[in-house]
């Protein structure tokens, strides 16, 4: 029976999240009807599909005049015209500003910007997500990323108080908010393999070592950009390849740290040298922003085979200790019993191990061995 | 000057954004109180304006003070030009000119504009100072208090009912006026909402000075309507009861039993009321109805006048002058009696109560339904100021209600009310109620309290099936009707079957549970104007009437039920169409008899296949009634083959139902009325419509497993409450596609709107599960040719599956039940309890039993004249003298009323008065979150006691668009407005210091469209009663529970 009009209020909102999932979704009504009917629903409770229809618009229509208020999820708390009880808020904001990894793995590091958005019906069919789904999604993106642009303050925590998230969401928000301010490049074929959420760890390390918030907290966008003084003075790493004796140093101080916690230790052991060297060149060079954004590819192309072979088995640990070196990289002076320069040279060096182990360990090692954080690493390890 | 109003704007938030090149608004506020106005700053560039301005004062009379509400406008400056307005809020500052009430108002309040909604939301706080005016001319009525809770609303006790009062008032629609076609819609709908701000203002004043008049203090079951009459003008009137109100000290207002007893005045358990007895009282049931259509031009004096008069469903009331004859043959004892009672009523104009439900024994018999109808012409309201025509018109229905009532032997009317349906320049008046014969003693200044009782007079009726014996005689019944002995108390008449417009009282036995029954009904109509129209319509109208009563018939002896309570009966006029729909919960009475089934005759006897037709339908009749027998649990006792017989009728003779009203009526003379038996109702075959309505019969939906459904505050059969509550408005337009649809079709699409509505509630309620689905409410309109509107109010209650078959609230009852028979000093075994079992009993059930066989078979003869009947009754008094033992009883009485009195003084330590301030002060002004409120229609919400009313809640709204489709088009518009208006309401319950609403209606949803323009209408009135509830369990509530509990308890509503 087709209705001119068809509504159905409650004083208490009736949201099904069924339903709320498959409009997140982006499903038209009439799909949404199907797909409630193959899930059973009807013989649950004897419904026909009118009912269902009616219901499944009614719902529609109450999540759309709830979209408004999502984008500053901070209202619904205090919005007068849907009376929604405090956990199921919580649920509606979670759910609207979770994203798919598929599709979030295509727009990471690109610029938030109408031409982008243009792009999201190749992407849609690529990725299988719906184009209203990727709409929604990549509208979140953006609008995350206008608020805590002008914010002072940590990233994360920003983004968790504007937004409402969970820690992780907002932690994976503001991997999404670094990548696309920084527009690391992460489509090239070479790099597919890495996951969203390898991308996100990375990003987390970076946020959290080496941006201007890692030393001064009260500054704007502190997590956002880089630290330029410390990508300076990478460059000074390069030490650590010119100088016979630190190389020797680094490396025993690495393997020292490495032995036996990794199966790609003799690999890394033979391969030190020309590791550490690809490393090294990758830092000093960050100064360019072109390079910066193709910092990932490069740690991918420019470190040695080795590596490639190795690489890929333990992603997640990658730059897990950047956060030592960092802290380190400052305060040079405080390792007296290495030249400054060194210690920065093992963060860059760390920060290479994006894709393989021993990359990683090689930094691991050296933070051990400054700054005994080696607790951290086994952190990691214990992560694997 | 006896007032000072003062009003200070704190601040805004969430504004929508007026300056498109910065983003901002630079926003500032109009406080506006009768002519005077006062703005604040403007607050620059800010969504979020913190205005925090001085306090702004109004001097104004009392009089003022309770018509006019309190407008705070928002703009935004502009420096170039005119300043735009950004939205309104009205307030009504009534509760604060009561003291009991709230007494201050204070929140944000959602920024209304009627073309954009809600734009951001503003915090105002508003106070009153009173100053005491002992002028006896005056025309304010401050403090009266306003309720629209139909019972005696808890934590009061009524110490006086004085009765009925109305008022109307009348004024030209802004709409309509020549300014409005040059005016902005948005200026035409701000002066309409206005406008019906201030009449509504006005009318609860004059009605306040009514009942200061009659020396009440408080009006309960105010009802409040307006009617839309286009060219011709805008009424508002109101009716209501006007009582007075004691307040109960907070803890001694009933507390576990609270939700199924409205009793708040346990000191009136104590009596029942002396009066008459059932036997000889003229009684009871069926319903009367009349349909008086003078109708009148406008241009000429002529008068058409048709007098209709249908009683159903057996029959036959013509004038209304026969009705008189109630209570002329009364017996001497009876004619006392009857002097105190109709003194105490008579010298009311309309002895009408617009209470459904009733201080125990209040109700002492019960008649049946009472209506009538009267088809009006409109013509322009000449002078506001003197609305006589309007005035006149209630005044003729009134009159028949009362000489309705009065044929019945009543000398009242409860749970009654009154409606319109418009139609152009049409217009049906329609009026309905229960007669009913009360008991004179809340009427009467200072007996309620002294209980001397004249004991001579008690009526032996038991409370739980007293109301149901026959108030009227029954040599001179007013419609033909099977009577037989109670079936509970075995002692006096009771009629077959009883419809009534009330709520169950409470402590009424019933068996099994109850359910909706819904009769719908549309009748197509040609095209018409003015009088002509007038005419076709009140001709049509008895027949729908009296369709629509066999269609009730039907189900309800399909449900194997026997009486019918809240019934409504809904008559719609549209330009080519009329729609009728009767709701009503469906219920067992235990002192009813069962009902017989239903029996389907075929028209020719002969035919085979038509005979096994025939058959086949028969068995799915019998299998439905007995499948529902088992969905609602009834299973009355068994009490004796005479009195039971098999639901299958054996063919003795029927009372037949008919399908038309001209056959009924040469019929009806068949009919033995001395014949005690019930029977089935035979349906006839003899057309193919008569197929279609079996067979819409047959198809009503079934309630899914784990839902109950009911129109009334009661739900027959579920005690156990949890507090899970979702109060929800649901409408719906079926657009007519079909150009020549038949009666039949429209009926079935009528139907299936209906129940599809139904369907959908069950389906999206079905987390609640078990639950059930109280006071349906429905409400039908024609908007516009093609269309059919249809709107729901309704609340989902959650309730424990486990118990639902006990009583939980059963001590509270009995108690309630020995009180009464206590206080009426006859012994427990009269009052034959079907629960009770117990062998003693029993064997005395059964040789009353015998008694009353014989008698039922010789009813006529044995009863035939007053001196049998006299003496009856004497030595039933005699009988009962024996068993008396005056002592004892009376000390219990005295050493109950002495422990109440000691148990309400330890209580009453928490008077909440402090409370609700300290409850606003955790609100706090930061808004950081907002108060939870629930909504109900009823009258209480489970779980919850009401501490506090703080003030009757009464808004009317109107939304315009001229966007519709970018709003999501028609649906999207009405579905955003009527969460504005919930959101309205809500914050301001919550500006009160409120937590709830209860007895919530929407009472108009008048929706127009014009899709073509991509425009669109709405109008919706809302009321209710403001409330402070606590969990029951706290007895002394922590203010900072409550926001947890109301959090906690919507939860399970999704």
């Amino acid at each position: 029976m087709a209705m001119e009009l068809d509504v159905f209020v409650g004083n208490t909102t009736i949201m099904d999240e069924e339903v709320y999932q498959l409009w997140l979704d982006g499903y038209t009504v009439s799909d949404a009807v199907k797909v409630r009917m193959e899930g059973g629903v009807m013989e649950e409770c004897e419904a026909s599909a009118d009912v269902l229809l009616s219901d499944t618009m009614d719902q529609y229509r109450t999540f759309q005049m709830c979209e408004r208020l999502l984008y500053s999820p901070a209202k619904l708390a205090n919005q007068l015209l849907f009376q929604i009880p405090p956990h199921r808020q919580a649920i509606l904001i979670e759910r609207y500003y979770a994203f798919d990894d598929a599709f979030v793995r295509e727009v990471l590091g690109k610029k938030l910007s109408k031409g982008t958005k243009k792009d999201l019906d190749d992407i849609s069919a690529k990725t299988n997500v719906t184009l209203k789904s990727c709409r929604r999604q990549f509208d979140n993106f953006k609008r995350v990323f206008k608020v805590v642009e002008e914010l002072k303050g940590p990233l994360v925590e920003n983004i968790r108080q504007h937004f409402l998230l969970s820690d992780k969401l907002a932690r994976d928000y503001a991997a999404i908010v670094f990548f696309a301010n920084n527009r690391f490049e992460t489509g090239k074929r070479k790099l597919q393999y890495l996951t969203f959420q390898d991308f996100a760890f990375c990003a987390g390390q970076l946020i959290n070592n080496w941006t201007v918030g890692a030393v001064d907290n009260m500054v704007e966008d502190m997590d956002v950009d880089l630290d330029k003084e410390f990508l300076q003075e990478l460059k000074e790493l390069k030490i650590l390849i010119t100088d016979k004796d630190l190389l020797d140093q680094h490396k025993s101080l690495v393997c020292t740290a490495l032995r036996g916690k990794t199966k790609a230790f003799n690999e890394m052991e033979a391969n030190f040298k020309n590791l550490s060297r690809g490393l090294v060149n990758i830092a000093a060079k960050l100064t360019n922003t072109k390079d910066v954004r193709d910092f990932f590819i490069d740690l991918v192309e420019k470190t040695p085979s080795c590596v490639g072979q190795i690489h890929g088995r333990h992603q997640k640990l990658y730059l897990q200790n950047v956060s030592r070196l960092k802290r380190i990289s400052s305060p040079a002076y405080f390792f007296p019993c290495l030249s400054p320069p060194p210690p920065p040279a093992d963060a860059v060096i760390s920060a290479p191990p994006v894709r393989t182990f021993s990359v990683f360990d090689l930094s691991a090692v050296i933070i051990s061995s400054l700054s005994a954080s080696l607790l951290e690493s086994s952190v990691c390890k214990s992560d694997l | 000057m006896p007032g000072k109003l003062k009003a200070k704007i704190v601040a805004g938030r969430h504004l929508p954004v007026m300056d498109r090149a910065s983003d901002l608004t630079d926003a500032f506020v109009e406080v506006k109180f009768g002519n005077t106005t006062f703005k604040t700053d403007v607050c620059p560039k800010s969504l979020n304006p913190q205005w925090n301005s001085e306090w702004f004062k109004f001097e104004v009379d009392d009089e003022d003070l309770q018509d006019e509400p309190l407008q705070v406008t928002v703009l935004d400056h502009d420096t170039y030009s005119a300043n735009d307005a950004i939205g309104k809020v009205y307030i009504d500052i009534d509760p604060l000119l009561c003291n009991e009430a709230a007494s201050v108002i204070s929140g944000w309040f959602p920024i209304y504009d009627t073309i954009h909604g809600i734009r951001g939301e503003i915090n105002v706080l508003v106070k009153v100072e009173l100053f005491n005016d002992l002028n006896r001319f005056r025309q304010s009525s401050c403090g009266v208090k306003f309720f629209c809770t139909t019972s005696i609303p808890r934590c009061y006790r009524a110490a006086m009912v004085h009765g009925f009062v109305e008022e109307l008032v009348v004024n030209e629609d802004p709409e309509y006026q020549w300014i409005d076609r040059i005016r902005t819609p948005r200026a035409s709908n701000e002066a309409r909402q206005r406008l019906i701000s201030l009449m509504s203002g006005e009318l609860q004043r004059k009605i306040g000075l009514k009942v200061l008049e009659m020396g009440g203090n408080a009006v309960v079951g105010y009802l409040q309507c307006f009617d839309l009459e286009g060219e011709s003008g805008l009424v508002v009137r109101a009716i209501g009861t006007a009582c007075t109100l004691d307040k109960l000290s907070s803890g001694s207002a009933p507390n576990t039993a609270t939700h199924t007893h409205p009793n708040t005045a346990p000191a009136s358990n104590a009596c029942n009321s002396p009066s008459k007895d059932g036997k000889e009282s003229p009684l009871a049931h069926g319903c009367r109805s009349t349909h008086n259509s003078p109708v009148h031009s406008a241009c000429s004096a002529q008068r058409l006048s048709q007098n209709f008069s249908v009683s159903v469903p057996t029959l036959i009331f013509t004038g209304m002058g026969s009705g008189g004859s109630a209570g002329k043959e009364a017996g001497p004892l009876k004619t006392l009696l009857r002097q105190q009672t109709q003194t105490a009523l008579e010298q009311r104009e309309f002895p009408f109560f617009t209470l459904t439900s009733f201080p125990p024994g209040f109700l002492v018999h019960v008649g049946g339904v009472v209506s009538a109808r009267s088809v009006k012409l409109l013509d322009r309201i000449h002078n506001p100021d003197e609305p006589e025509t309007r005035d006149a018109w209630w005044e003729e229905i009134r009159q028949e209600i009362k000489s309705h009532a009065k044929a019945l032997g009543c000398h009242a009317v409860v749970g009654y009310s009154e409606s319109t349906s418009i139609c152009e320049e049409v217009c049906i008046l329609s009026a309905s109620g229960t007669a009913a014969i009360l008991n004179p003693r809340y009427m009467r200044e200072g007996c309620l309290d002294i209980g001397i009782v004249d004991h001579r007079f008690e009526d032996p009726s038991p409370p739980s099936c007293g109301f149901c014996h026959i108030p009227y005689d029954e040599l001179n019944m007013p419609f033909p009707t099977q009577l037989t002995y109670c079936y509970h108390c075995r002692r006096q008449k009771v009629p077959d079957v009883l419809f009534t417009t009330i709520d169950l009282p409470p402590e009424a036995a019933v068996t099994g549970k109850g359910c909706l029954i819904q009769a719908r009904l549309c009748r197509l109509k040609k095209k018409a104007q003015g009088e002509v129209n007038a005419t076709a319509i009140s001709n049509l109208l008895p027949f729908m009437e009296y369709e629509l009563h066999t269609q009730l018939m039907n189900k309800l002896k399909l449900r194997s039920m026997n009486a019918l309570f809240g019934l409504r009966i809904q008559i719609s006029i549209g330009e080519n169409m009329l729609l009728g729909l009767a709701s009503a919960t469906g219920v067992y009475l235990t002192a009813l008899p069962a009902p017989g089934g239903i029996q389907i005759a075929g028209k020719t006897p002969g035919d085979l296949s038509n005979e096994h037709h025939i058959l086949t339908i028969q068995k799915r009749i019998n299998d439905t009634i007995a499948k529902n027998k088992e969905i609602y649990q009834i299973n009355p006792p068994e009490l004796t083959e005479e009195v039971v017989g098999s639901p299958i009728p054996e063919p003795r003779q029927r009372s037949r139902l008919f399908r038309s009203h001209s056959e009924s009526s040469d019929e009806v003379s068949e009919l033995d009325l001395s014949h005690g038996k019930k029977d089935a109702f035979v349906l006839e075959i003899d057309d193919t419509d008569a197929v279609e309505d079996i067979h819409s019969l047959l198809t009503d939906a079934t309630i899914p497993t784990g839902f109950n459904s009911c129109n009334t505050e009661i739900m027959p059969g579920i005690y156990n409450w949890t507090s899970a509550v979702q109060m929800f408005t649901s409408v719906r337009v079926f657009r007519l596609s079909n150009a020549n649809l038949t009666n039949q079709g429209l009926n079935k699409i009528f139907t299936d709107l209906c129940e599809n509505l139904l369907k959908s509630f069950y389906f999206k309620l079905r987390s609640m599960i078990p639950c059930c689905l109280c006071h349906l409410n429905f409400t039908v309109a024609v908007p516009e040719e093609e269309l059919i509107q249809v709107a729901v109010t309704a609340v989902a209650m959650t309730y424990d599956k486990d118990q639902t078959q006990e009583k939980p609230a059963e001590k509270p009852i009995t108690k309630g039940c020995i009180e009464t028979e206590e206080q009426l000093q006859f012994p427990m075994e009269l009052c034959a309890d079907s629960s009770s079992t117990n062998t003693q009993l029993s064997s005395k059930i059964s040789g009353v039993q015998e008694t009353t066989n014989v008698s039922s078979r010789a009813a006529s003869v044995d009863y035939g004249s007053f001196a049998d009947r006299c003496s009856t009754w004497l030595e039933l008094l005699r009988l009962k003298a024996h068993t008396i033992r005056r002592g004892s009883v009376k000390t219990s009485r005295r050493t109950q009323s002495l422990a109440h009195s000691v148990s309400s003084l330890e209580r009453s330590s928490p008077v909440p008065d402090g409370r609700s301030r300290s409850l606003r002060s955790t609100r706090g002004f930061g808004g950081s979150s907002v108060t939870v409120v629930k909504m109900t229609p009823l009258s209480f919400l489970p779980g919850t006691r009401i501490i506090k009313y703080l003030g009757i809640i009464n808004m009317f709204f109107i939304r315009e668009t001229t966007s519709l489709r970018e709003e999501g088009g028609v649906s999207g518009f009405l579905h955003s407005f009527i969460a504005e208006v919930f959101a309205m309401v809500r914050a301001h319950v919550a500006a009160l210091g409120g937590n709830a609403v209860v007895s919530y209606s929407m009472k108009e949803c008048v929706f127009m469209e014009n899709p073509n323009k991509n425009q669109a209408q709405c109008l919706i009135n809302v009321s209710g009663d403001a409330v402070i509830c606590v969990r029951e369990t706290d007895q002394e509530p922590v203010p900072s529970n409550i926001g947890q509990t109301c959090t906690s308890e919507t939860d399970g509503a999704t």
